[in-house]
């Protein structure tokens, strides 16, 4: 496989809490390949978004830090840079855009001002080329006349709108990575399948890595190439998509795929159960020295909750961290 | 079958795996909300600060006069001598009378006046906020009409009327002040009652047949109190500083001895002996800054945004 | 096989004044609900889809006499609910009964789990006061809670556990219907599955009727017998499961079904996928016409001037559309 454009390794996010130190990120392990769409999945408070902040170097400190790892863009360990440099990977190497867009635009500047903004600081040139820009973004994100729409503000938008120009704003400075944490969450399925039909056409047209954060697997099998399952701040499984889909090999994602109810094209008359994860996500502060999901797999064994469960390859490209997999062989 | 079967052994092996995961985490956050709110205000310092300042304030004015018994309208030394005399530590003013004598003895009148305006003042805004709040509509519109009434005219002029309309008295002067300082706080209880009344659980109550008294007072109030609180500790502290103020302009009882009183008393003096208006004036001060500090806390402790994370 | 209808709506209109500036304007309405019909056969469950904004949590609401009805009647068993009012409608109350969709704003964070659920057997009668206790108690059991978690306040829950309370509290006035508004949706995936397997298991140990409403077509295929579709305030497509989903015949469904991503290769790869373009239209004051038509791929002339009336296309299956045939060949086909 080719060298990876952005490499996390060994990643550990600890955060000062009440109830003692919280490692709400631990030995994460992810590349990301030239050209891919990588999706994130995981329950609430597994730790996507963090990892995506850790990756922008956004972590508030305090009370949260990054302890250990590195995380390497083309070779330069961004968590060793100086804080000057960062600002210039940040919306320039790397962009984000976020699940709420309208915590995210500033509602007193027209939107065109603001994707402008960003163009200037990021990459100088005069104001009248850098609205020419923004309107050319809008336009490309496939907002029906910008040049009008470039002048209106935030709050005279729908969700939809708003998160279109969120995405414009993010690639106005042709980012090589772009990070999506749950762009579609406050979105209705319609406007959601609008704004996936555009980021994979943008993803094609750019080149830029997408890394799709989600808890939908739906969204993952239809966008992604390979994902990264999370539980409690861990990879428990990654692999391609279609691989994992129809041969998961952690409990967990078997169970994350059984418990939704798929949308099929066929409904038989009969409706069996749903796969139960029973139970919820356990406190960070209070994981064990185990594997974090043993207290909630109906497979565990005594070794599962004495010791953490090392990683195993399964197939190509297909890694499992569970003591199952140990125990059969690959 | 397979299935609830496969599920059921999952409960118990869980239950086996780790026998206290569920109660663990249950007796871990078990903490009243009251009770919550006050770990948090003890943790803050500045809130416990005000909190002693204030104790020690009313130490001052209720226990410390039984032992401090000079009376504050007698002549007792040489007018405007200066802190530090004997027999006056605090100085005299310009008849004589002792000023540390007035501070302790005066403090009762103007902490009662400040309380009972803070009351008068959260009674009224409350009633009419919160039924504007919960009913909206005309309701709405007549209450809040009323309220920017109140609000626009000239506070202190308003209450000099009234206060020289009947004879200045503390409960006079108490009243004024709650009549024209209830406007803000009907302002937030009716914000509070817009938002909490949009809130599931009170379309939850009235689909079990709740009626509209038992909504209000049983299940909007008390989710309401935490800034209805803030607010009433600043109406606290507006009122005595509100209470100098028209002593300052002469508009108190001249019989009762209060802090604002001495410093209105004292005003033509203040060039020549500055103790006699600054040493109430630092009293006024500490009181209303250890009331605000406390509002402060409290705002704090019970915001559930501030908690936690 | 006859079935017994339990809950049913007819030509159902909530419309809200908008709030207007001055005496002189002409008054604004928000049509929520514009005119819908249904029935909810006892025992059954009943789902309604749609976009948000489409009328669903109104038409929920109704149904509890939770907001002013503008017109249309209401039937629950054999009382008109939408002439009731006073002590009559509180007697009604206990019959339907609502869980909501935020498990943290629809539970009173002053009062104990247990308090909640017991407080409707005590605005209405249910059962002896003796018994309440124990009625309590059972109910937490039933719906995988601990009875010992009575004394807890609702924060120290988690927001399924909390979403169990709400379950319990719409239960303990023993009520006919229950009328779940998105009940899963603030829920992670793993705890939604929860949530319906209880849904399910109380709905076959009780007897349960569900009016049920969701924006997720899997949770609604998964769990309703029979699905209305919602589009601005009226039903453009209303059919059992089985025939909804196999034969969708409305665009707006056909286009909402599209868009669902899906991890089912076989449905990912349709090429007859439709995408839709733009944004619902507003509704505030509806122009005349189909509601669908601003963003129907197929609609003509005839859409914007005249309002497709729901008309039955086989048992149990409508549809309002122009160009529905009426042996029932959607639009989308004959391209
Ligand atoms: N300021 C903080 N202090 C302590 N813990 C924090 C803080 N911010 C986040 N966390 C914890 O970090 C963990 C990971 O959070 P993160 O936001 O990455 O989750 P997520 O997977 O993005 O979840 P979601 O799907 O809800 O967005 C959570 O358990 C959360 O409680
Ligand atoms: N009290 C109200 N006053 C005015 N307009 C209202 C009121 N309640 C709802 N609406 C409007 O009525 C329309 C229908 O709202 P409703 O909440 O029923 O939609 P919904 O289908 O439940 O949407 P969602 O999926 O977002 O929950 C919306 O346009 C909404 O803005
Ligand atoms: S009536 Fe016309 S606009 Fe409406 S759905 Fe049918 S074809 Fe489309
Ligand atoms: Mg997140
Ligand atoms: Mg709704």
């Amino acid at each position: 496989m080719a060298e990876p454009l952005l490499e996390i390794k060994d990643l550990r996010v600890e955060f000062d809490t009440r109830d003692g130190v919280a490692t709400v990120i631990d030995g994460l392990d992810i590349s990301l390949y030239p050209g891919e769409i990588l999706g994130i999945v995981g329950e609430s408070g597994c730790g996507k978004s963090m990892t995506a902040l850790s990756i922008m170097r956004l972590v508030p400190v305090p009370p949260g830090r990054i302890a250990k790892g590195t995380i390497r863009l083309d070779g330069e360990d961004l968590l060793q840079v100086s804080e000057k440099r960062m600002r210039g990977v940040r919306g320039n190497a790397i962009s984000m855009i976020f699940q709420e867009p309208m915590t995210s635009l500033n509602p007193v500047f027209s939107v065109g001002d603001q994707i402008a903004e960003t163009i200037l600081l990021h990459e100088g040139g005069s104001k009248r080329a850098a609205w020419q820009r923004a309107v050319e973004m809008l336009d490309a994100v496939g907002i029906p006349v910008p040049e009008v729409r470039a002048r209106e503000y935030p709050h005279q938008m729908s969700g939809g709108m708003r998160q279109r120009v969120m995405i414009a704003m993010a690639l106005a400075c042709q980012p090589r990575v772009l990070i999506a944490d749950e762009p579609t969450t406050a979105l209705d399925v319609t406007v959601q399948a609008q704004i996936f039909d555009l980021l994979k056409d943008l993803q094609k047209k750019t080149g830029a890595v997408i890394v799709l954060i989600t808890h939908d697997m739906g969204a993952i099998a239809e966008m992604a190439q390979r994902v990264v399952v999370m539980y409690a701040g861990r990879k428990v499984e990654d692999g391609p998509v279609d691989e994992i889909l129809t041969n998961p090999k952690h409990p967990y994602t078997t169970g994350l795929i059984g418990c939704v109810p798929h949308l099929s094209a066929d409904p038989s008359e009969e409706r069996v159960p749903l796969t139960d994860i029973p139970g919820v996500v356990p406190p960070m502060t209070r994981l064990g020295q185990g594997c974090p999901f043993a207290p909630r797999c109906s497979e565990a064994m005594d070794k599962c909750r004495l010791e953490m469960p090392t990683q195993s390859v399964v197939g190509e490209d297909h890694r499992v961290s569970c003591w199952l997999i140990e125990n059969d062989g690959p | 079958m397979g299935r609830n079967d496969m599920s059921e052994q999952a409960n118990s092996q869980i239950q086996a795996a780790s026998p206290s995961f569920e109660t663990e985490v249950d007796i871990l956050t078990i903490e009243h909300p009251l009770r919550e709110a006050a770990r948090m205000f003890a943790r803050n310092k500045a809130a416990v600060g005000g909190l002693i300042l204030l104790v020690g304030i009313l130490i001052l004015t209720l226990v410390v006069p039984f032992f401090y018994t000079v009376d504050p309208f007698d002549l007792v030394w040489a007018p405007l001598s200066p802190p530090g005399t004997e027999n006056a530590p605090f100085g005299t003013d310009y008849l004589g009378r002792d000023i540390l004598a007035g501070i302790v003895h005066g403090g009762s009148a103007t902490l009662a006046v400040g309380a009972s305006a803070a009351l008068l003042a959260v009674v009224i805004g409350l009633s009419v906020g919160s039924l504007a709040g919960y009913y909206g509509g005309w309701v709405d519109e007549v209450l809040m009409r009323i309220t920017e009434f109140f609000q626009v005219l000239p506070t202190l002029l308003f209450a000099m009327v009234i206060v020289a309309l009947f004879r200045p008295s503390v409960a006079t002067v108490a009243f004024a002040i709650g009549v024209v300082s209830w406007t803000a706080v009907a302002r937030l209880a009716r914000s509070e009652f817009l938002r909490i009344r949009s809130l599931d659980y009170i379309k939850a109550a009235r689909s079990i047949s709740s009626s509209n008294r038992r909504i209000i007072w049983l299940v909007i109030l008390p989710n309401a109190m935490p800034p209805l609180v803030v607010q009433a500790t600043l109406a606290v502290g507006g009122a005595i500083l509100f209470e100098a103020g028209l002593s300052f302009l002469g508009l108190s009882d001249p019989n009762v001895m209060s802090w604002g009183f001495m410093i209105g008393s004292s005003r033509d003096y203040l060039m020549d002996a500055w103790w006699t208006v600054t040493i109430p004036g630092i009293f006024i001060f500490l009181t209303v800054l250890s009331v605000s500090l406390i509002g402060d806390g409290l705002n704090d402790a019970t915001n559930p945004k501030l908690r936690e994370r | 096989m006859t079935e017994e209808t339990l809950l049913s709506i007819e030509n159902l209109k909530v419309h809200f004044p908008l709030k207007t500036r001055g005496f002189s304007a002409p008054k604004s309405f928000v049509h929520a609900v514009d005119g819908i019909d249904l029935k909810i056969a006892k025992g059954k469950t009943f789902g309604i889809v749609g976009e948000s904004g489409s009328g669903k949590t109104t038409t929920a609401l109704a149904v509890m006499r939770l907001v002013p009805i503008t017109s249309g009647a209401i039937t629950l068993g054999d009382q008109r609910l939408d002439r009731l009012e006073g002590e009559e409608l509180r007697r009604a109350r206990r019959h339907m009964q609502i869980i909501f969709q935020d498990p943290y704003s629809s539970l009173n964070p002053r009062v104990r789990a247990g308090a909640i659920v017991r407080e409707p057997m005590d605005l209405m009668d249910v059962g002896e006061k003796s018994e309440r206790e124990d009625l309590v108690a059972e109910l937490f059991r039933q719906v995988g809670l601990r009875p010992e978690q009575q004394a807890l306040f609702p924060h120290q829950f988690s927001g399924g556990q909390r979403q169990r309370i709400g379950v319990a509290r719409a239960l303990a006035s023993q009520p006919d219907l229950v009328v779940c508004d998105e009940p899963v949706s603030a829920l992670d995936v793993a705890i939604q599955a929860q949530i319906i397997n209880l849904l399910r298991k109380l709905q076959a140990e009780l007897g349960l009727t569900y009016l049920f409403i969701s924006h997720d077509l899997g949770v609604v295929q998964y769990i309703c017998d029979d699905i209305a579709v919602m589009y601005l305030g009226k039903i453009v497509e209303m059919g059992d499961r089985i025939s909804l989903f196999k034969e969708p015949l409305h665009p707006y469904t056909w286009a909402l079904l599209s868009a669902v991503p899906s991890a089912d290769p076989a449905l990912r790869d349709r090429a007859d996928r439709i995408r839709l373009q733009g944004d619902p239209p507003s509704p505030i004051d509806p122009p005349p016409g189909c509601g669908f038509a601003s963003r129907c791929p197929f609609s003509q002339a005839l859409c914007t001037m005249e309002a497709p009336q729901l008309r039955t296309i086989r048992t149990g299956h409508s549809v309002a559309c122009h160009f529905v045939s009426d042996d029932g060949v959607p639009p989308q086909r004959k391209i």
